[in-house]
This record gives C-alpha cells, structure tokens and sequence, in this order.
C-alpha cells in the first residue's frame, strides 16, 4: 500500500476512503458530474430550489447505495447473482400481471408504501447473470453456452419491452451482450447476431406499439410532423443550435425557459445544456464522462478475476451506452427512446441503479481477492 | 468453488484486455462522431438555429392605431372610437362550457344568435385564446357580472374601442359607418391592419379610410410555447389616424331632416362659392351603431325589406325627374344659342302642337297663361313656353349645354356611390335604347321629364353653378384635417372644376331674376314661400311625374295612390345678392314643388342664414312673427359646441 507524504489530514483521508473502499478517481469525476449536472438542472428546473433540494436528496441516496455496494466483497455478488436473477426475473412476471400503470407503461410494483420498478434491478442482475454463467467455464466460451447466455439475457428484456419500456430493454440486452463481447466472443459470431438482428428489425416492427413505431418514424424525418411528433426534435435541435461555441450563458436559454423544449428538466436536460453553455460546456462534460469511463474500463482490465473482469466491463459498458443513446437521441441521431443522461436528468430510480453499479465496480478495484483453497 | 477445471487465468485476461482496448477505441469513436454532430449543429448551422430561436422567442403583436374623430364643420363629434365592454371566454380555463353559458345567461343576456356566433368561433381558435362572447354590456351587466365574478374562471370582461356615432342617424348617409372587415376586404388588406378589426365600409368612413386608420405598431412580445407573453423587448407606436372636419354643419342637417318630417325624400345644401355641401340628407335613414360590431339579421331585415329604402342614399343615388327646376337652364341655353330674347312673348293656350300632329302637349295649367315672356314663364312654369323653346333649340344642344352643367354626369364628389343621372340626346338614345330620337321626346325632355334624370346633388350643384354665375365648384364633404396634436387644420382647397361658357353675362342676370320673380312675384309658384322672407330668393319649383297620365285624363292628387304621387321638387339659393347658400329639395310623392318641397327649403335657408332673418326681425320690430319656425327635431337633440371650445380652424371662410 502506498504511503503518501504531506499533511496528516490528508492522509487521514485517503485512508478514510481506502477504508470504505472508495475508489477516489472514481468518485471525483461522478462528484464533478453531479455538481454540473445540478447548475443545469437548476436553470431547466426553472430555478426551483425545491426541484435541486429533490435532485440533492436522490443523489444523496445514490453516494449511499454506491458506498454500501463498495463494502460487498465481490464473490458474494458472484455467490447472489443466480438468487438475485431469478427474484428480479419474478418480479418482472409479478409486473406484467399486477403491475401498477404509470404514464402509459406498466413498470411500477406496489409495496406498501414504496413503488418498486423491477426492471432497474435487472439492469444489474442480467450482467451479472451472464458473468456468473460465464465465468465458469474456460473463455472463450463454447457456441452452445453462448446461446444459453445469450437466452438469459433475451428473456427478461423481451419481457420489460413488453411492459413496455423500450429504453432499459435495449440498455438490459446490451448490458448482456458486452458480457458475451467481453467474454471473447468470435468477431464471425457477433457478424452473425448482427445479421439475425438485421433480419428482426421486420418482427419488431410488427410487434411494436404505435407510439414506438412513431418515435422511429419520427426519427427518421422530424420535419414530417413538426408540430406533433417531430416537435420534440426540432425544438432540441434548434435549443442546442442556437448555443453556438460559447452558449446563451446560465439561465440564459431562451428556448429553455420560455417552454419550447419538452422534458427538459429530464430526457433532454442535454439540450439545455447545449444551449446556455454551447460546444464548449458539453466538451467539457463529455470529457467528464469520458474519464470516468476510461476509469471504469481500467478497472476492469485490473479486475482479479473472470467475474470480476466481465461484470466491472459490462457495467461500464452499459454506462457509457446511456450517456450516447441520450445524446444521440437529444441530437437528432437516434429515434427518441425516453433513456435519461445519467447523473444530469431529474429523476430517482435510474440515478440509484447507475450508482449502485459504480459501487460495484469500487468493490470490485478495492478488494483483495480471495485466494481459493 | 469446487470447480476442478483449471483456469487460464492468463488466456482469459489477454481476451479480456484486447476486449477492452477495442471497447475503448469504439468509445473514443463515437465521442467524436457526438462532438461533430454537435459542431455541425452548434457552429456550422448555428445562424439558421438562432434565427429560428428567435422567431420562437418573440412574437409581433400589432397595436391597432386609434381611429380618427370626425367633427362637423362647427367640431361637433359625428364619430369616434369610445371603450365598450364585451365578455371574453378562455375556453382552456372551462370546464363545461355548455354549463358555464347557461349560468352566464343569468348574469347577462345571452341571444342565441350570440351563443351560436360564439360556438362558431371557438372552434376555430386555439384553447388559450380568448374569443367574445357578448359585445357592449350596459352598466346593469356589468355591475351584475362584477358581484358574480368568482364564479365565472375563465371570464374576463375586456374593454375594446368601438366606433361609436353619437348623434344615430343624422347625417348617416353622408357619414357612413364602419363594420368587421370581411373575408374579401381581409385579401386586399396589408400588414397595416393587422391589428384593426373594422374598416369603412360607407360614406365618409370608407372614403377617407385611409387618412382615418393611421399606421399600426408593433409591440415585440417575448412568448412562451404556449403563447403565454412573458415581456415586452420593445415597440413601435401606433400612429393614431387624422381627425376629419367635414363641411356639414351638423345643426343645418337636423333642421333639414326635422323640416322633412317623416317623409322620404332628400335634401342637399351647397356652399356655392367653395363648394362645401352644408347639409346632406336623405330619409329615412337608420342608425350607424348597429352595424359596427354585425348587424342581427332581424335589424337588417327591417331595413332591406322597408318599402321606404332607409338604406338607399337618396343624394348620391336617387335618380328623379328634375322636372320644371331645369327649365331656368333651358331658357338660359335658349339666351345664349341666341333662340330667344328676354322680353319675347309665347302665347299659351294651354297646350302645344307639333306641327302635322294631333298630339296635345298639355300645360300644367289647362287653360293657359296666355302671352308669356321668359320672366313669366319661369315664374308660372309655363310649360307651352319650354315646349316651344326645346323644339326650337333641339335635343342635341339642350344636350350639349345641360352637360356643361354637368347633367348626366358624376359631380365628383367625394363620397363613393354616386349616380349619373340621365341627359339624354339623340345619339344617348341611338346607343342605350337602340332606337332614333321622337320629336315629341324633345318636347318632355324640355321640362324636365321622360328620359331626364338627376340626383338630388346634381340638381344642388347646378343650382349652386348658376348662383355663382358658372363657376362650377366641385361638391365636397372634407374640409380639412387635422393630425392628432397639431394645432392646425390641413385645409381642403375648393376644386374649380371650370366655367360654364355664357357669352353675354346679362344672360345669367336674366334667368336669375326670373328665378326671384318665382319666389317673390305675386303670380309665382313659391310666392308662399318668398312673400316675408327677409332676404331674397332665387328658386324654382318642380314636379315630376310617377304615373303617366293618359291623354285627356286629369291627374288629380287625393285619387292617386300615395306612392304614385309626384314628386315634389325645389331648387334655390339666396341670399340672391350674395349667394351663399344653394339647395335642393326632393319629397318622394310629396305632390307639388310649391307646397311641399319649397317650403323645407326656406326652413333651412332661414335657420343658415339666421344673422341675416334676426336682423331683419329686429328692424321689423317684434310684431311681425316670422313666418316659418327655426327649431332643430326634439327627437335628435345636438348640442351646439361653444365657440370657445371650438377646435382652432386656420382657414375657416376663406374656404
């Protein structure tokens, strides 16, 4: 362990975070990012401090569910992951025939006096599934164990699209796949799913709700429809636009304030952002997420063991997949899929998964492993 | 893990790290494709993302600019824009609005016309828009919507500026009125009106509509999504329209209207040396106010299908036979083509025959009025004198000469809608009716029947020209201008349109003095009329036949039915030394010139030259009563501004 020099305070709290099992590059760049995302959310929230008293206390939840995590030894969660799977895949049947209805989508578990959404615990149930299954066998893993792994990660997303939920379907399902990418599956396998997902865009089509379907169409010509479906995109595209390099500055956003961009304290908080800081804000926080991602990948390739190594990477992963469907999706480069920029948007459960993954990958990087005897 | 396979832990990794180096090359990849998305948006279409920035920031509301005022002559309010106070409904704050209508209906009268005009329009405006419901609440409603309020969310009671006409329907027909602006007037419109709910659509109103709108502001208005307006950035002001000074002296008109009486029929008085036209009445009229916000199709019914026309403009758009008031311009037409002389004699025998033909053209008088010279003739409205005279002069230069007076032609006046009237010659009738010119045409057109027609304000205005020995002063209604905080008045030059041509001056001297024997001579048609009047008039009487009588048959009055009696006709200006005041009289089946037309003439003659009967009263002593009473209607009162109050007027009489 290193010694560091200097003050004894600062000492006193390196080994304070050594201790709770804080990875402290970790937990600045996710600090940083809280904090920018609070100036944002304090304009588009329309500077209510009751909306940024809410967002502080979330986020407080979330640093703690992220530091409980970090003190769960991994081989516990790898012990956990078959229990936690089947209750999270329990649930979801649970959801789908008693769920509770909110916003159009059946997602919500009454219990009590506490509303669970079941899917969000499978955002890191799945990936830990599939590690577990993984890890026992030699990697690269055998075509057969792929299918079966492949099985475990396609039922429950098919059934939270079915709730329908189709943003944490998508990020569930590729939380699963960058274990199998992760694994060392072959370069010619993964052309193959590319090509069977090819040829299943027409099932889904088939099978997708109007309003789905809509959003793509959407997508893929917002001017077709600008005052009804199209509207969200283009009042997006011209919010961020407008910031141009500098940005209208901080409460500035006139396309902010006065109403023009939808669910901006939300899924498009990023086009506030784009519009009152411009190029240059969002190069910074992007390059805020990206040290944390780059700190993620790190952690995974220093990770101990095949468990460990699959999961940190996979979770990681699926971070930095949030942060560009988000972005995609506010810029006009992918359909709306309703997926918040994590850390920046308003809003509870999702934050709380986010973090209790980085709690996770803490565990992961500050823990010895256990020799196995 | 009591798994007995041996793990490559160093396979595994070296997977897992090339994994993760291509994971990360992908992230780095796809974090530039984000930042040059970003920089196409953000740098490259950054101007055309601003400009639509800003065109959903700020939206142009129009500020309407005020109406101008106009005033008589005198600055008396004829029309002007007064708050009234109409119901809005925001049709997002209701509920039901079937419920709040019927419990609205209790506080205010709600017509159903009104609920289904108001039904109509919400459907066409958005939810948060507000739409009116009932315009010009009286002060009982407004008072019982007050007290009520709290249970009417989403009512609001809005004042807006409304044309208002206090004076009703004196002066309507010259006046006009204003209305909503149609569909197809909205198409000619430009951005000027996009605040202005109504525009002239009669009258002086839709004349001068562009002097009395002025020119629209701007206020830029920084708008939510919803339309809600979050502040003002900045604003152009409206520039209020001008007010109008009309030439009618407001009192005049009421005594021409009062001394009409109930009768339909038409009055219009001209200044003859300006040509500013002093009184302009035709009756009945109807009341402006009512068509400012939508006329109910009940009111307008009434008015349409009235056998008495309130909505026709007799002065402009009444065509009558002048009948004997033309005969004074054939006998000067006879001077001057050098076909008569003052002092020739006619013999009338009561009727006159073409040469060859057994027709009798009958005088009005049966058994004649024996040797008639042009004084006479004039002043007894021989007929058998006019008839000789047309077959000597010809239809052609009757023609010629009564068109330099400006028969059968508009007077230009400055009002739209005005008639032509018929003065009809051979080559008229070849081209209009397809037929050659009759003899005995000539002989009917020569006093002024068959094919001869005029307007009330052509007959004014020729009468007016002869008062003012030919000069011909084109008729007019505006006397000035006035911007909105200048002290002065524009004034409106009078228009010469030109000179009647009369060689010998005399002439005119003559047929003005056969003009005052007809009014002042013992065996004149008007002599009632003339017989105390203190300041002399020149006028001719006139009766123009509805009914043609047959030959040998007697037209006699009381047997006629009422809306086939003639029509009753009068022309004159006096003072006769001085003209100042030119006029003519039409009473539709009012029977004589001389008994019913004449006598409104002198009322309005009197009460406009009233200096002048006052100080004949005084020098007459108070004995003698005066012979005709100067009083306004009791039904319109108009309040008579003192001069001191009176707005300042550079060019008053100079006009």
């Amino acid at each position: 362990m290193p010694v560091y020099g200097g003050a004894n305070g600062q000492g006193f709290w390196l080994r304070l975070m050594q201790r709770i099992h804080v990875d402290i590059p970790l937990l600045s760049g996710l600090l940083l990012l809280s904090l920018a995302g609070l100036v944002v959310l304090y304009s588009a929230g329309g500077q209510s401090l009751e909306v940024l008293g809410r967002q502080l206390v979330r986020l407080g939840l979330a640093f703690t569910v992220m530091i409980v995590l970090a003190q769960i030894h991994p081989q516990h969660l790898q012990r956990w992951a078959p229990l936690m799977f089947s209750i999270g895949v329990a649930l979801l049947v649970a959801v789908l025939l008693v769920g509770d209805v909110g916003k159009g989508a059946q997602r919500w578990l009454e219990l009590g006096a506490f509303r669970f959404q079941p899917s969000e615990m499978m955002r890191i149930a799945v990936p830990m599934m599939v590690a577990w299954y993984l890890a026992e066998r030699n990697l690269p893993p055998h075509p057969l164990r792929l299918l079966a792994a492949a099985a475990l990660t396609i039922v429950p997303a098919a059934m939270i699209a079915k709730q329908p939920d189709l943003g944490t379907s998508l990020l569930i399902a590729s939380s699963g796949v960058f274990v199998l990418f992760l694994a060392g599956m072959r370069w010619r396998h993964i052309a193959v799913v590319g090509g069977l997902i090819g040829g299943f865009i027409p099932i889904a089509w088939s099978m997708m709700h109007d309003y789905q379907r809509q959003r793509v169409l959407t997508f893929l010509d917002p001017e077709s429809d600008p005052l009804g479906s199209g509207y969200h995109i283009i009042q997006s595209k011209i919010a961020i636009g407008s910031g141009g390099l500098y940005g209208k500055g901080w409460l500035n956003g006139t396309q902010s304030y006065l109403d023009f961009i939808p669910e901006r304290s939300t899924d498009f908080i990023f086009a506030v952002l784009s519009e009152e800081f411009g190029l240059i804000g969002i190069v910074v926080v992007l390059s805020i997420y990206l040290f944390i991602v780059m700190r993620g990948l790190f952690i995974a390739s220093q990770a101990h063991d095949t468990f460990t190594r699959l999961l940190a990477g996979s979770l990681i992963l699926t971070f930095s997949v949030y942060v560009f469907v988000n972005i995609g999706m506010v810029t006009a480069l992918l359909p709306v899929v309703g997926v918040p920029l994590p850390l920046i948007s308003y809003g509870g459960t999702s934050m709380v998964t986010v973090m209790a993954s980085f709690g996770i990958l803490m565990s992961i990087h500050t823990h010895r492993k256990l020799v196995p005897t | 893990m009591a798994r007995p396979l041996l793990k490559d832990y160093f396979r595994e990794s070296k997977i897992l790290n090339n994994r993760i180096i291509v994971a990360s090359v992908i992230i780095v990849i796809l974090t530039f494709a984000v930042i040059s998305r970003l920089f196409y948006l953000q740098i490259l279409s950054h101007d055309h993302y601003t400009t639509l920035s800003q065109e959903n920031r700020v939206t142009l509301v129009p500020i309407p600019p005020q109406r101008g005022v106009i005033y008589d002559r005198n600055g008396i309010v004829l029309a002007q824009d007064a708050p009234a106070f109409s119901v809005e409904v925001t049709p997002d704050k209701i509920e039901n609005i079937d419920v709040m209508l019927q419990a609205l209906g209790e506080v205010v009268s709600l017509s159903d016309r009104e609920i289904k005009r108001f039904r109509r329009e919400l459907k066409q405006k958005r939810r948060f828009e507000a739409v009116p419901l009932r315009f010009n609440l009286n002060d009982e409603e407004m008072a019982r919507f007050a007290v009520n309020r709290y249970r009417f969310p989403g009512v609001e009671i809005k004042a807006r500026m409304v044309r208002h006409y206090p004076l009703g329907e004196l002066g309507v027909h010259a006046l006009g009125y204003v209305g909503r602006i149609n569909e197809a007037e909205q198409k000619k419109l430009d951005t000027n009106y996009s605040g202005t709910t109504h525009i002239g659509k009669l009258g002086i109103e839709k004349a001068y509509e562009s002097v009395l709108h002025g020119t629209v502001g701007v206020e830029q208005v920084e708008t939510t999504a919803q339309g809600d307006a979050m502040r003002v950035l900045g604003h152009v002001l409206p520039v209020a329209g001008k007010d109008l000074y009309l030439t009618l002296d407001i009192n005049l008109q009421a005594v021409a209207e009062g001394a009409l009486g109930g009768k339909r029929g038409a009055v219009v008085a001209i200044n003859p040396k300006n040509g500013e036209i002093l009184a302009f009445v035709s009756r009945p009229g109807y009341d402006p106010n009512l068509f400012v916000n939508g006329i109910s199709y009940e009111d307008y019914d009434a008015l349409q299908t009235s056998l008495d026309k309130p909505l026709i403009n007799r002065v402009l758009q009444g065509q009558y036979p002048p009948g004997s008031t033309v005969k004074p311009f054939y006998a000067l037409a006879g001077l001057e083509y050098n076909k008569i002389t003052p002092g020739e004699t006619v013999s009338c025998r009561g009727y006159f025959q073409l040469p060859g033909l057994a027709h009798r053209y009958r005088d009005w008088k049966k058994e004649g009025h024996g040797a008639v010279n042009l004084d006479t003739a004039v002043a007894q409205s021989c007929d058998v004198y006019f008839y000789t005279l047309a077959q000597t002069l010809g239809i052609d230069a009757m023609a010629t000469f009564m068109a330099q007076f400006g028969l059968g032609k508009k007077t230009g006046i400055d009002v739209p809608g005005e008639m032509m009237g018929v003065m009809p010659s051979s080559a008229w009738k070849r081209k209009v009716l397809k037929q050659p010119w009759y003899g005995g045409e000539t002989l009917i057109a020569g006093i002024g029947q068959g094919y001869v027609l005029t307007t009330p304000l052509q007959l004014a205005a020729i009468t007016a020209t002869l008062a003012n020995h030919g000069f011909q002063m084109r008729p007019h209604l505006l006397r000035g201008t006035h911007d909105l905080g200048s002290a002065t008045m524009m004034a409106q030059k009078p228009v010469v349109s030109k000179r009647v041509p009369v060689a010998n001056g005399a002439n005119w001297d003559a047929v003005i003095n056969s003009m005052v024997s007809v009014v002042h001579s013992p065996r004149g048609t008007a002599y009632g009329i003339g017989v105390k009047s203190p300041y002399k008039i020149a006028g001719k009487t006139g009766t123009a036949q509805v009914a043609s009588i047959k030959q040998g048959e007697r037209y006699k009055e009381s047997e006629t039915p009422e809306r086939l009696r003639d029509h009753a006709l009068f022309v004159a200006f006096a003072p006769v030394e001085d003209p100042q005041i030119a006029i003519a009289v039409i009473i539709e089946n009012g029977g004589h010139g001389s008994s019913a037309a004449a006598p409104v003439a002198r009322t309005v003659m009197d009460y406009y030259l009233r200096d002048l009967v006052e100080a004949a009263h005084n020098k007459q002593s108070a004995a003698i009563p005066s012979p005709v009473s100067v009083k306004a209607p009791a039904t319109v009162p108009v309040p008579v501004m003192p001069p001191s109050t009176r707005p300042p007027v550079t060019s008053g009489s100079s006009l």
